[in-house]
């Protein structure tokens, strides 16, 4: 039974839609132009102008945006609208110990949260649900983000925020949840944990919406079997505003990006070429309705595939495959962006050989992480001490420059292989 | 000056051998060995008849390692031999960091090698109780 939060929208016709984004990427690029010097300069570079954008046809004469940009341009650089306009920031991880900070006026959240709340109705909510989000709350997009969504089409929002698993289940039985938002693996995790405490039969969920980091079809089956639901994906990324750029309907055979607000194109990372539809490569997206932080072709770095076979649930916006890797070496730990060159500059900082190792697992559905130093002369010492002492701080700093634990192995020096090219830096372990 | 040659070890099977094995293709003989250990890695502790060239050796093999003074006594090997150096200790109020004994007993004594926060106080608050200090010579150290 298909269920729509706007459905003249979501299931309007692609010529609609055509018509929606032409008018609205000639709009974006000129509020762009007008009010944010950074991009302007990179249009001036390659020659083009407001008045060469009459058409999506046009994308492609556009500059890319990428994390870099965003780095550069921290914190105002790429604002679109005065502080004065903007109501909220919510926060990203970044390399080298500078975050992406995304900023919102009151009608960029209002739309972020219509497409939030498109993706709750799709896995079958209404206004008798009741909804627990146990994303994290505060500058990480996921909690806002579906709270928000979960207001609008007026289901009793549980705030839980991640963690806590005890007061999670005691609310998921007392109060009768019915959708639970939440990381795949959290999602997993609250599974077990119901089994364990034998509450199966007091547990009243009938869906999920799960994203924030990547997961297989097989986690789908036991986290559907788990749990006794239909488990949904959600994608959505700071950048471009968080949840709900993307989201799954009752198909479950891919996420319908919401193209009246996000244009997506498919590129090949190498070259920066827009490949033809169906072509698997790097997403890119166009912001076509943001105030605040406005991005234009701004690369993802996560490699899928777009497809436009119609959908039964009756939806007509483009279907993205889950992302099926990176065209960059950013690692999704527990929800959570990481990048070698952060775990790099903390070990330089704190006097540890630059020779490192990266050991990424998935140990009962929940995400390790590990970093393999060698021991250094000027780090040693012949005090077990003074040893440990050292190597929780630089378990601490991991900790502030990444935001999640990770676990540090000390190892003997020249350990860790050296290869000719290349240095091998990360391992990751997970079957995703 | 006795000398004790602490060197860094990961916690995994072998890698003691790696050491033992290096000292032996040199003719190192050991005096004492200690080891303190995490679930992770260790420190090897050990005192050779060749502090320098046992350094010079391990150093060349790529082991981190530090040399370090530390001070030995000289116990009766009996019953309650150990007992007024701990005795003298506790007395004093001193911290001992680390002990472990020697291999060498000679003429009904034995040797254990102390490590506290201050070398010096501690060899005068033993002596002071009436126990001697070993030198190289009698443990056949160069």
């Amino acid at each position: 039974m298909p269920n729509y939060y706007q459905p003249e929208i979501e299931t309007a016709s692609r010529e609609q839609i055509l018509a929606w984004q032409n008018e609205r990427l000639v709009k974006q690029v000129k509020h762009v132009w007008d009010n944010v010097p950074y991009y302007r300069a990179k249009m001036e570079e390659k020659g083009v102008t407001p008045e060469d954008i009459k058409s999506i046809a046009d994308l492609h004469k556009l500059p890319f945006l990428t994390k870099a940009d965003l780095r550069d341009a921290y914190p105002y650089g790429l604002l679109g609208m005065p502080l004065s306009e903007c109501v909220r920031i919510q926060s990203t991880s970044g390399t080298t110990g500078r975050r992406v900070v995304a900023f919102y006026t009151q009608h960029d959240v209002d739309l972020w949260e219509d497409c939030c709340a498109r993706a709750i109705v799709a896995a079958g909510g209404t206004k008798e649900d009741v909804v627990q989000v146990a994303y994290g709350y505060g500058l990480f997009t996921g909690g806002p983000g579906l709270n928000g969504g979960s207001h609008k089409v007026g289901c009793l929002t549980l705030p839980m925020s991640s963690g806590n698993t005890e007061r999670q289940l005691q609310f998921m039985t007392d109060l009768e949840t019915t959708i639970l938002c939440c990381t795949p693996s959290y999602a997993a995790y609250l599974g077990e944990s119901i089994a364990e405490a034998g509450l199966r039969d007091k547990i009243k969920l009938k869906a999920g919406i799960f994203g924030a980091e990547a997961w297989s079809e097989e986690m789908r089956r036991d986290i559907q079997n788990s749990l006794g639901i239909k488990a949904y994906d959600i994608y959505g990324l700071t950048e471009t505003s968080g949840p709900g750029v993307a989201y799954e309907c009752s198909e479950q055979t891919g996420m319908h990006i919401n193209e009246d607000h996000f244009l997506a194109e498919i590129i090949d990372p190498e070259t920066g070429e827009v490949l033809p539809e169906g072509s698997k490569g790097e997403l890119v997206f166009t912001s076509l309705t943001k105030e605040a932080f406005p991005l234009l072709r701004y690369r993802t770095r996560d490699i899928c595939v777009l497809t436009r076979k119609p959908c039964s649930c009756g939806r007509t916006h483009v279907k993205m495959s889950k992302p099926m890797g990176r065209s960059d070496d950013m690692l999704i730990i527990k929800g959570v962006n990481v990048f070698p060159s952060q775990i790099e500059t903390v070990l330089l900082e704190q006097g540890y050989p630059a020779n490192y190792q990266i050991i990424v697992d998935r140990v009962n559905h929940s995400d390790t992480l590990e970093v393999m130093v060698e021991m250094s002369p000027e780090k040693f010492s012949d005090s077990l001490a003074d040893i440990h002492d050292e190597e929780k701080k630089l378990v601490a700093a991991l900790k502030t420059m990444l935001g999640i634990y990770a676990k540090v192995r000390i190892v003997s020096p020249k350990s860790i292989t050296r290869s000719e090219g290349k240095a091998v830096r990360i391992i990751d372990k997970r079957k995703i | 000056m006795i000398h004790q040659i602490s060197i860094f070890l990961e916690n995994r099977a072998g890698q003691l051998a790696q050491v033992t094995r290096v000292l032996a293709d040199h003719s190192v003989d050991m005096r004492a060995i200690s080891i303190a250990e995490t679930s992770d890695y260790g420190v090897l502790r050990v005192i050779v008849d060749d502090a320098d060239k046992a350094t010079n050796v391990l150093l060349e093999n790529g082991f981190i390692l530090s040399k370090t003074p530390v001070t030995v006594v000289e116990v009766p090997d009996q019953a309650g031999g150990l007992s007024p150096v701990l005795e003298a200790l506790a007395e004093g109020n001193m911290d001992i960091e680390y002990m472990y004994s020697l291999f060498t007993h000679r003429d009904g004594k034995a040797y254990m090698v102390f490590r506290t926060a201050d070398e010096e106080k501690f060899k005068a608050l033993v002596t002071a109780h009436g126990v001697a200090l070993a030198g190289n010579e009698e443990l056949g150290i160069k």
